[in-house]
């Protein structure tokens, strides 16, 4: 049995990767045994769900590194010619 | 005395992320979007001596950007020579029509769910610039450029069990904060 139980850090952890698809199986039955006795750790999985769910359909963007840095190299240098 | 100070030098790390999500939720070509985010910095820097300070920086560069959105639709208008709207029928019969087709289609919710969810991407923005900086940008690589952790890892380098504890963190306050501002 005390194989089957695992910590609140552990189990937010597991949480955690499933919201990326990183937790295994085995994880992801772990976790859901500790939820059974957990209410702290139902509500941040419940919240953390929730947070996957919004920001998926919210098809929300960002720049990526690369273009920010282009960005910003680009931006300097008019930054330089103005302070001239 | 003016309320709000003028930094362009923190600008592209402060408000690109946030004008790039404003600008392709109304153009939807990434690298247009990307283009006009860029003039917006470069026009920004030309009319600082404007900025009053009476609204905050990230507002007075939505402002500007809001003018060169405009200007990109004006442009792809005359380009094509579409700027007048014709409507024409032919037959009587469906000369009343017109109006009927002019209301927007109950049944076409795509314009309503879009307006709501740029909005929505305005708020997830407003809850990552109030994270420290490297949780916003771990949380970003990870979630919403979809990295691979072991690529976040390598270009930040940072260990695969730092980068879940960063993530513990940002995801806890997004929680929060998405709660307080949009649920």
């Amino acid at each position: 049995m005390s194989k089957m139980m695992i910590s609140c850090d552990k189990a937010n952890h597991v949480c955690d990767k499933t919201q990326y698809k990183e937790a295994t199986l085995w994880e992801k039955i772990k976790l859901n045994i500790h939820l059974i006795y957990c209410r702290a750790c139902r509500k941040y999985s419940k919240n953390n769900a929730t947070l996957t769910e919004t920001i998926k359909k919210s098809d929300v963007e960002c720049l990526d590194k690369k273009c920010k840095e282009a960005m910003k190299k680009n931006f300097n240098k008019a930054l330089k010619k103005a302070s001239n | 005395m003016p309320n709000h100070q003028i930094d362009p030098n923190k600008w592209i790390d402060r408000y690109s992320d946030y004008l790039f999500n404003f600008t392709i939720s109304r153009v939807s070509d990434r690298e247009k979007a990307q283009d006009l985010v860029q003039d917006t910095f470069l026009a920004g820097l030309k009319s600082m001596k404007n900025f009053k300070g009476e609204a905050s920086e990230r507002t007075w560069l939505i402002s500007i950007l809001k003018r060169k959105i405009i200007d990109h639709y004006r442009k792809i208008n005359s380009n094509k020579g579409k700027a007048e709207v014709r409507i024409n029928y032919k037959d009587s019969e469906s000369e009343g029509d017109w109006l009927e087709e002019r209301v927007a289609d109950p049944f076409d919710k795509t314009a309503e769910d879009t307006l709501e969810n740029s909005e929505l991407g305005d708020a997830i923005h407003n809850c990552l610039e109030k994270l420290p900086n490297k949780q916003a940008e771990v949380f970003k690589m990870k979630t919403i450029l979809g990295y691979e952790t072991e690529v976040i890892c390598n270009e930040l380098n940072i260990t695969a069990s730092n980068l879940w504890v960063i993530i513990h963190r940002a995801r806890t306050a997004m929680a929060d904060c998405l709660k307080e501002n949009w649920f």
